[in-house]
């Protein structure tokens, strides 16, 4: 037993996020911490790696008890953690980042200094133990997110062997790029290191974790050995209901209106250098049109094409049969298109505005400036579109950011609604929700379809796409890889996602 | 992962290349269009003339790197020079007192300021701009006057000249290239310079690191404080006497000079020797239009302004060029 | 209820600017004093109201940009363009209304250049600005070919000097332009397209909001604001001098806008608060005066102002007060 915690409570503002909660971390073993939204994984992270106070409990590390009071108190003590988003400095060479703080010195005689030939092989051995072979002089923003993430492990496992926190560490990366991730942490726990594996990839937990704790409301479920504990038994667990997280939706099938209906949208050979190529669709009324590929296959670009927020250099986009030229997203709006941004926080909610204010913006943006929407109408739009999507907030002139992030999700769903849009593009809009809010949302989007709405639904998770898509587009090393219909199974659209690509048919919608 | 093998050039060298061609082009025109130009005098003069704004911008280009900016440099300088002046032509004290003094005056006025900055998330705008208001305030109270600098000491290292080759460089321009090469070892050679650097690169990341970001924005201001000082001193020397306006916009001037040489606004790339092209540069416009001498002084000023904006357009397509990865 | 009241955004501003009116009140009696002279009112209030007016026109349009995320420090060059365009235009041609008009087209045009940087060429608004705060003087120095102007133009002298209804035309002129701008912002959805580009430019520019041609149009505004901010200051002392017209007011703007409770990091704003951080500062520099303190003091005075108003615009100050947070903010958190 190397890394305990007894009895951890964590409260803030009267309500505790965490609840007696008792933790073990074996040397020698991938530990998986899992639990939903809200269930106080990272809270317990926070307080093991010192970014919150312990206000009640113990922590005891290798038998010794310990208070760390600062992320860098937990460093020295032997806890390093690696974030999401990676943390180290772009503007920095692979080898500094790994030695920043910490950089090796030459003698006074030898004239002081740093040692930077000492600091670049020393650097080299390090990811070289991790398999990764990259010029360590090279600015580190100049890598692709996947090396930058194997240096940070790097830098945390050289400041200390003891415990590695990695914290939802492949939301960025693609299946290659997590098999080495897994790898290296296979290889680092067989040479004695206790690694904390926080995620919320089902599949992932499975493949690397010796052990799993599960968190539910602040309360510690149970600690299972990997093998002990199935799927089903897992969701249970993080859930607390036995029925599984495969609720049936009803799959919707476009009714026979629909297919003779002009598209709402149409692309021919629609491209942009350094983005996506040739790239063909037809969003009907009434159609949910999934978006499937891995990470960089050019989803995220088709929808900023789609939507404005970049040019394309090549090729046409029609809506309702007309051409158009869309390089503003307030062009795209005009036109009856809405946007649901990847990024919540950083793309999509104007923080300090209202709920409210953040709900009608479109709408006022696309009726201009000299039209002000009146008060009253505002108050009735508002109101109508939070009953209609289970806003939950205080009042609705509260500031946007006080919301949860679901919450927050379904006011951008709400902003594209209040537009009464022809075709509404989301982008992975159930990230970091929970099973429920999920739920919710994809409920709405059904709801949304069969009133005529097309939708453009982008998801990273097959599965999902699966549950309502009418119809799935698969993208693949920034093309079209190829199409096919709702009721296809999973092994049918990774096979496309991953085939050669010689395989590839010409892109037919 | 397959071996990344050292493709291309290091893009963060580009700024500093930009500048030294700029450099070199002006020599040589000025070579070319004016007799005299190219004589080893003229060079020197520039590190005579400009060592003051050589040894402030040093100063500020360490605060630029972390992203922030000193706008109290100019009046910090010209405060040096009236204190320098009042204490000792009016009080006696011996200068020997008085210039330690004034530097770790101007070390400390730096440094309350970082820390301002940074205990209290303040802008460095913001904040500077008050301590240039108040060491700008502060010369007008000890005189309006300009005080007139006539002890021995300092007409000494007045007149003072370095022989260099067949021409010699006064004593501010020896202290301004022992500044410029104190400064390319704290910047490359040392924890702190490189913390700087990470500072500038991502703040938040790098107190997640452990750097200690708090204390060395502390030391970054308060090195800026002491390099206006220090500038204040050269120029007390120089001009041998104190005066509230000296300096007036020299902030501005020392900004340029940093950007022209190709460091970025927003912290994290430039280098030292870029600060130093730059001043070179701005030097070397002045000298243009000296020896055009039908051009007017305030030309120097339309030039400058040309030319940062130039160099901030081409630092905006560079940056604008580089794709983001995923 | 003392908690509403203080939580009122004009609280501080007004506090502040009567604190200062009570002592000057207190120092000097005949401070207070207003009486009716050669068909207008006079006094030391009516100056302070005179003087304000061109800071608090430039201010005016500083506020909107900073709300937008930007700043524009070149605003004291543009000053002295644009009077050395009016004066000079007054000089050649005589004609009052073509010297407005073109001091009014030079400025807007700095502005836009200014906007044109910050939109097009994606320039940090700092170092966009800086670039004409450097030129710009250069500039009015080739406009008035190094030398000061004097004006001898009655008309041109009743923008700075005039008075109408009894009050200093400038202040009235600062007023109403004021006002107009307020209902623009509160009538049409500028107000809240601005707020949204400051607190958030991407989202807002996803949301369909036209981000770029309304940031382009605050700072051609801001400049327009300086150009007749020029036109009052050249016409107050009658002369347009380009190496000293305007000399720190882009300081004094960012200060007004600051005591008046808008945010320098963009989003909120408040227009009244200006007008009245305008006031704050020229009072201020009155009482300086009163108070028979040399004027250089103002200086330190004004920093002073900018440090109190900055620490309490600090959340982390704010905190350290209430004897929260003692320690250094972790990033982690």
């Amino acid at each position: 037993m190397l890394l305990q915690a007894r009895g951890i409570v964590h409260a803030y503002a009267g309500k505790r996020a965490l609840d007696g909660v008792d933790f073990t971390l074996r040397a020698g073993e991938v530990h998986a911490l899992m639990g939903q939204n809200g269930a106080g994984k990272s809270t317990l992270i926070k307080v093991l790696t010192g970014a919150a106070p312990l206000q009640a409990g113990q922590i005891s590390l290798a038998g010794r008890s310990i208070r760390p009071t600062s992320t860098q108190d937990a460093q020295r003590l032997g806890i390093s953690t690696v974030y999401q988003e990676v943390n180290l400095c772009g503007n920095l060479s692979v080898a500094e980042n790994i030695f920043a703080g910490r950089q090796p010195l030459r003698r006074w005689t030898r004239g002081g200094g740093i040692d930077w030939r000492g600091l670049n092989q020393r650097a080299r051995t390090l990811l070289a133990g991790l398999d990764v072979e990259v010029d360590v002089r090279r600015e580190l923003a100049s890598l692709p997110v996947a090396v930058q993430q194997m240096v940070a492990i790097a830098r945390a496992i050289d400041i200390s062997a003891r415990v590695l926190v990695l914290d939802e560490p492949t939301s960025s990366l693609d299946s290659d790029e997590v098999e080495k991730l897994f790898s290296a942490m296979k290889r680092l726990r067989d040479s004695g290191m206790a690694i904390l594996f926080v995620t919320h990839f089902l599949d992932q937990v499975y493949a690397v974790s010796d052990r799993i704790t599960v968190l539910r409301n602040g309360r510690l479920v149970g600690e299972y050995p990997a093998t002990a504990l199935d799927h089903a038994a897992l969701v249970a667990a993080m859930v607390g209901r036995n029925s599984s997280r495969e609720a049936a939706i009803a799959n919707v099938t476009p009714g026979a209106d629909t297919r003779d209906q002009p598209p709402v949208l149409s692309t021919r050979n629609l491209a942009r250098r350094g983005s996506v190529s040739s790239v063909n669709l037809e969003i009907r009324p009434g159609e949910i049109l999934g978006l499937a590929g891995l990470l960089g296959s050019g989803r995220t670009e088709v929808a900023r094409l789609l939507f404005g927020l970049d040019r394309a250099d090549a090729g046409e986009i029609r809506v309702s049969g007309q051409p158009v030229s869309l390089g503003d997203p307030a062009q795209a709006i005009a036109h009856h298109l809405a946007f649901c941004p990847e990024e919540r926080k950083t793309e999509g909610i104007v923080e300090d505005l209202s709920i409210r204010d953040n709900i009608v913006l479109t709408l006022q943006a696309r009726m201009g400036l000299w039209r002000k929407l009146k008060a009253s109408e505002r108050i009735e739009l508002t109101d109508r579109l939070a009953r209609l999507l289970d806003i939950r907030a205080a009042s609705l002139d509260v500031p946007i950011g006080e919301l949860s992030g679901g919450n927050q999700q379904k006011c951008l769903i709400a902003r594209a609604l209040a537009t009464n849009p022809r075709l509404l593009i989301l982008d992975e809009p159930t990230r970091g929700i929970d099973v429920a809010g999920k739920q919710e949302i994809m409920n709405q989007l059904t709801q949304l379809a069969a009133q005529g709405m097309a939708l453009l639904f982008i998801s990273a998770e097959v599965e999902e796409l699966l549950r309502v898509a009418t119809r799935i587009v698969v993208m693949r090393d920034r093309r079209q890889a190829g199409s096919l219909p709702g009721g296809s199974t999973e092994e049918q659209v990774y096979a496309l996602i991953a085939a050669p690509a010689e395989a590839v048919q010409a892109g037919a919608p | 992962m397959s071996s990344i093998a050292l493709a291309g050039f290091d893009r963060r060298l580009v700024p500093l290349t930009a500048t030294l061609l700029l450099f070199f082009a002006m020599v040589g025109f000025g070579a070319a269009a004016y007799d005299g130009f190219f004589a080893p005098q003229v060079f020197l003069n520039l590190a005579i003339d400009n060592a003051f704004l050589l040894i402030a911008a040093v100063g500020m280009t360490f605060v630029i790197l972390t992203g922030g900016i000193d706008l109290s440099v100019g009046s910090v300088l010209a405060f040096t020079t009236m204190a320098a002046a009042a204490l000792i032509e009016h009080a006696h004290l011996s200068p020997w007192l008085v210039m330690p003094l004034l530097l770790a005056a101007g070390a400390a006025f730096g440094a309350l300021q970082g820390f301002l900055i940074h205990q209290y998330r303040l802008q460095p705008f913001i904040v500077t701009l008050a301590g240039m208001f108040v060491a700008r305030g502060l010369c007008y109270l000890i005189d309006t006057e300009s005080i007139p600098v006539r002890d021995p000491v300092f007409v000494a290292l007045a007149e003072m000249r370095i022989p260099l080759g067949g021409s010699s460089l006064s004593s501010g321009a020896a202290v301004a290239l022992v500044t410029v090469a104190a400064a390319l070892w704290l910047a490359h050679a040392t924890r702190f310079g490189r913390t700087v650097y990470a500072i500038g690169g991502n703040a938040r990341s790098a107190a997640l690191m452990g750097l200690p970001v708090g204390a060395t924005l502390m030391r970054v201001y308060a090195m800026s404080g002491f390099c206006a000082a220090l500038a204040g001193l050269t120029m007390t020397v120089y001009m041998l006497s104190g005066y509230s306006l000296h300096a007036v916009g020299l902030e501005l001037d020392a900004i340029a000079a940093v950007v022209i040489g190709g460091t970025l606004l927003t912290g994290g790339v430039g280098y030292i020797a870029g600060t130093v092209v730059g001043v070179l540069i701005l030097g070397i416009i002045q000298t243009l239009v000296i020896f055009n001498g039908t051009l007017s002084s305030w030309w120097t000023r339309i030039v400058v302004g040309i030319l940062l904006f130039l160099f901030c357009v081409a630092q905006r397509l560079i940056e604008g060029s580089t794709e983001k990865r995923r | 209820m003392i908690r509403k009241v203080l939580a009122l955004p004009l609280f501080w501003p007004c506090t502040t600017l009567a604190l200062l009116i009570v002592l000057n009140a207190a120092a000097n009696p005949g401070f207070l004093a207003l009486a009716w002279r050669d068909g207008h009112l006079y006094g030391n209030l009516i100056d302070i109201l005179n003087r304000a007016a061109p800071l608090a026109l430039v201010a005016a349009g500083m506020t909107l940009v900073i709300a937008a995320r930007g700043l524009d420090i070149s605003v004291g060059a543009v000053v002295a363009i644009a009077a050395a365009t009016g004066a000079l235009c007054v000089s050649a041609t005589g004609s009052l209304g073509l010297a407005i008009v073109a001091a009014l087209a030079v400025a807007l045009l700095c502005g836009l250049w200014n906007g044109l940087l910050v939109v097009v060429a994606g320039m940090q608004p700092i170092i966009a600005t800086l670039i004409l705060m450097v030129a710009g003087r250069g500039v009015a120095q080739l406009i008035t070919s190094g030398q000061i102007i004097t004006i001898y133009y009655a008309p041109y002298d009743f923008i700075g000097n005039g008075f109408l209804f009894g009050l200093p035309f400038a202040a009235v002129l600062a007023v109403v332009v004021i006002v107009l701008l307020h209902a623009l912002l509160t009538t049409t959805p500028l107000g809240l397209f601005i707020r949204a580009i400051g607190i958030n430019p991407l989202a807002a520019r996803i949301a369909g909001v036209r981000a770029r041609p309304i940031t382009l149009c605050l700072y051609g505004f801001c400049g327009l604001m300086a150009g007749l901010a020029g036109l009052i200051i050249s016409s107050n002392v009658k002369s347009a001098d380009a190496n000293n017209a305007g000399t720190l007011l882009e300081l004094d703007a960012i200060l007004a806008v600051t005591l008046g409770g808008t945010a320098l990091t963009g989003g909120r704003f408040s227009l009244a608060g200006t007008a009245i951080g305008a006031l704050i500062i020229q009072t201020l520099t009155a009482t300086i005066y009163s108070l028979g303190v040399p004027p250089e003091v103002n200086l330190v005075f004004k920093a002073a102002l900018i440090f109190v108003v900055m620490l309490l615009q600090s959340a982390e100050f704010r905190a350290s007060i209430r004897g929260l947070a003692t320690r250094s903010p972790d990033p982690a958190t």
